[in-house]
């Protein structure tokens, strides 16, 4: 027994020496020629529905250009990953991606929380990052020249809220709850600083678990505290059961939230209980205009359900990083470009007309054209109507 | 002060139903525990497999057209049979191809086998789930959407009106059963001293299997209650919720069923209460996300000066 136990041990070493090897520099020229780009979002678990509107509006930029890059003579793959909105598992994947030699850049992310330490480990692996949703400060704050986004950033999304809750929604005193997330908390915070320096008045401030369900205290704190209206720093499975519950234990209290509220799910989780709440969003309704039209009827055709706010962002982010490709492929001469050459396009990326929204990204990588959109559910239905935009260069500080 | 006052008979009503679904789940570790020693640690999955029959229940009465035409409390109890049915079953069938071929064997191996039947379930629901309806977030549908009110502070949901009830006369049936009537007798005998119970021509597999039965359907019924009163579940609500009812069943006295029930009401209160006052109490240094901290720092506190939990005996070494 002791033998044959050896023998196996033996084998499987053997195997396991032979699998970790990495394939030998392939000397097929076609090989040469594949340029991958990844897009990272959630595609399982709560927020699943947003991440793969994103990934299916990056796809379907990167599939309208293959042609382009076929005539160049590069092959343009897509590499879709599932971060599943969890740090370890945006860490994990972004290892991966930076060992795979074809791939030359990357779309994402949803959470400011995965993607802020999975950029560190593609800055590791010199890979561009262009985000089509992440907003929190820290996001390009800390100075990595390959990540870059093409939203606003929580710092213009917070005081724009907080603006419109003040004035607009005519609410003067306020209670907050956060998730705790680095994003809902930092949008929560970002709010809080400016409502309170325009004369608004915070009278709670509380934070719930992501994952739990039953908020019923906070909620009769929000009930005993007699606040006009209450912002939600967090996402939309929370925020969804929040209003739920506010309806069920009938506390008549205003609603507003961020970006992270941005989904059909809030409609189909909450159901009438949505209606009048209103958030802020980086994105909005593409339809009005007619190649927003044609972009929802393709990728209507294409998936087979309507786009959500973020699809036009996925697309538009695949667009400007393929532009950067495209830039470093001329500047060397037709061959296929290093991800520094990649890095340093993507960055210098100025004037991009994109169909949600242009861009133009300053020496952080934040886009100086970013909108913000403040939105509101006049009906149980998605998209919700747009009641304020405004540029978020108002609160850029540059 | 005047402010939080005002909360505490809100909190009082939201602190019972969180309560009692907790109550319910505990029964079913308390139960198994007592007849076999063995922490069944697949129960939470139990728990999360009647939510999700329950809800997909709903689901198919409200597709087919059928919630508008039955009263509401008529289909949440067709829900809840049903759930019970699904997962009692689900919990004979774990117990004999995980438990019972490993009884023999040291208590170890029968725990990893549960930690593994709990995993293995959790990734099974998402799998099918999500094959079958392409989501695994299930949104339950609104059976209850009035209150009661009873004072100018307090409103009562219709909907916690009947989950409460539903779970108090789950939780005197089996006070009844496991005190009245024979088989319950049966089961105690088992729980006490099995070699003993056999030797009174007691079918001491068959009483094991009722236990699993018993305690499994139980903790459908509590996923099915769960699901309609917070209105999202997903493949991974079991794991906390069933960490804290175990935590209430040995709180209250591992073994012991009123224990488990009187553990299970008593977390659900500390939670509720201690999210809704914590802010208030430390002068905002702990808000509401310290809830757990606080109701598991209570447990421990009481735990070390009274091991065997509230209603527990100190038992010496079964030789």
């Amino acid at each position: 027994m002791k033998k044959l136990g050896l023998v196996v041990l033996m084998f499987l070493l053997l195997f396991s020496v032979v699998g970790c090897s990495s394939p030998a520099k392939t000397t097929d020229g076609a090989k040469d020629k594949i340029i991958k780009i990844a897009s990272v979002t959630p595609l399982s678990g709560s927020q699943a529905a947003v991440g793969e509107s994103i990934k299916n509006g990056a796809q379907m930029a990167l599939e309208e250009r293959v042609e382009e890059f076929k005539e160049l003579g590069f092959e343009l793959q897509f590499a879709p990953q599932d971060d599943q909105a969890d740090p370890k598992v945006g860490v994990a994947v972004a290892q991966k991606l930076i060992v795979d030699n074809d791939l030359m850049a990357v779309v994402g992310h949803w959470n400011s929380g995965v993607a802020i330490p999975s950029s560190e480990v593609y800055a590791k692996g010199n890979l561009a990052m262009v985000s089509p949703a992440n907003t929190a400060n820290d996001v390009t704050d800390r100075g990595l020249p390959n990540v870059n986004r093409i939203c606003a950033r929580d710092d213009a999304q917070g005081p724009a809220a907080a603006d419109y809750a003040f004035n607009e929604m005519n609410s003067k005193t306020i209670f907050i709850v956060q998730d705790k997330t680095t994003y809902g908390q930092g949008v929560a915070d970002e709010f809080k600083k400016q409502y309170e320096s325009i004369g608004g008045k915070v009278l709670g401030y509380e934070g719930i678990t992501p994952g739990e369900s039953d908020f019923s205290a906070v909620l009769e704190k929000i009930r005993a505290s007699k606040a006009e209206a209450v912002y939600f720093g967090g996402i939309y499975p929370e925020g969804s059961l929040i209003l739920k519950q506010l309806k069920e234990k009938e506390i008549d209290v205003k609603f507003i939230g961020p970006d992270g509220m941005d989904s059909a799910e809030v409609i189909k989780i909450a159901g009438d209980a949505a209606i009048g709440i209103s958030y802020s969003s980086l994105a909005a309704d593409i339809s009005g205009t007619p190649e927003g039209k044609a972009f929802v009827d393709k990728y209507m055709k294409l998936f087979n359900k309507a786009p959500e706010a973020y699809s036009s962002y996925g697309y538009d982010a695949m667009n400007v990083t393929l532009n950067g490709v495209l830039t470093a492929i001329k500047d060397n001469d037709g061959n296929k470009p290093t991800r520094e050459q990649i890095v340093t396009a993507v960055r210098a990326t100025n004037g991009f007309k994109g169909l949600a929204t242009n861009v133009s990204f300053n020496k952080i990588g934040d886009n100086t054209e970013a909108n913000i959109y403040i939105l509101s559910f006049k009906e149980a239905k998605y998209p919700a109507e747009v009641t304020k935009q405004l540029p978020a260069k108002g609160y850029l500080k540059e | 002060m005047e402010q939080m006052t005002g909360m505490i008979p809100q909190l009082l009503i939201d602190g019972l139903t969180l309560g009692f679904v907790y109550a319910i789940v505990a029964l079913g570790y308390t139960m198994v525990y007592g007849i076999l020693e063995f922490i069944n640690f697949a129960h939470s999955e139990i728990f999360m497999v009647g939510a999700f029959a329950g809800t997909e229940v709903l689901l198919f009465m409200q597709n087919a057209g059928y919630l508008g035409n039955i009263p509401a409390p008529l289909a949440l109890l067709i829900a809840i049979t049903v759930a019970m049915i699904f997962s009692g079953a689900l919990g004979v069938f774990i117990e004999r191809i995980a438990y019972k071929p490993v009884r023999s064997a040291p208590k170890l191996v029968a725990f990893i086998s549960a930690i593994g039947v709990s995993f293995f379930l959790q990734d099974a629901v998402r799998l099918v789930e999500g094959l079958w309806k392409n989501a695994f977030y299930l949104s339950t549908p609104t059976l209850f959407t009035t209150s009661i009110k009873i004072s100018d502070t307090l409103k009562m949901p219709v909907k916690v009106v009947y989950i409460m009830s539903i779970a108090i006369v789950i939780m005197l049936s089996l006070h009844l059963f496991v005190n009245k009537h024979k088989w319950g007798k049966a089961m105690r005998a088992v729980a006490q001293d099995r070699n003993t119970a056999s030797l009174m021509s007691i079918n001491v597999n068959l009483v094991i299997s009722l236990t699993f039965l018993i305690g499994a359907g139980l903790g459908g019924a509590a996923g099915t209650l769960f699901s309609v009163q917070y209105a999202l579940i997903h493949p991974y609500v079991g794991f906390i919720i069933g960490m804290k009812a175990f935590t209430a069943a040995v709180f209250g006295g591992i073994g012991n069923i009123p224990g488990a029930m009187l553990g299970g009401i008593l977390l659900g209160l500390l939670e509720i209460f201690g999210a809704g006052f914590l802010g208030i109490l430390t002068n905002g240094v702990f808000g509401a996300e310290y809830k757990d901290v606080f109701a598991f720092a209570i447990l421990i506190i009481i735990l070390i000066f009274k091991p065997s939990g509230l209603l527990g005996k100190t038992v010496g070494e079964k030789v």
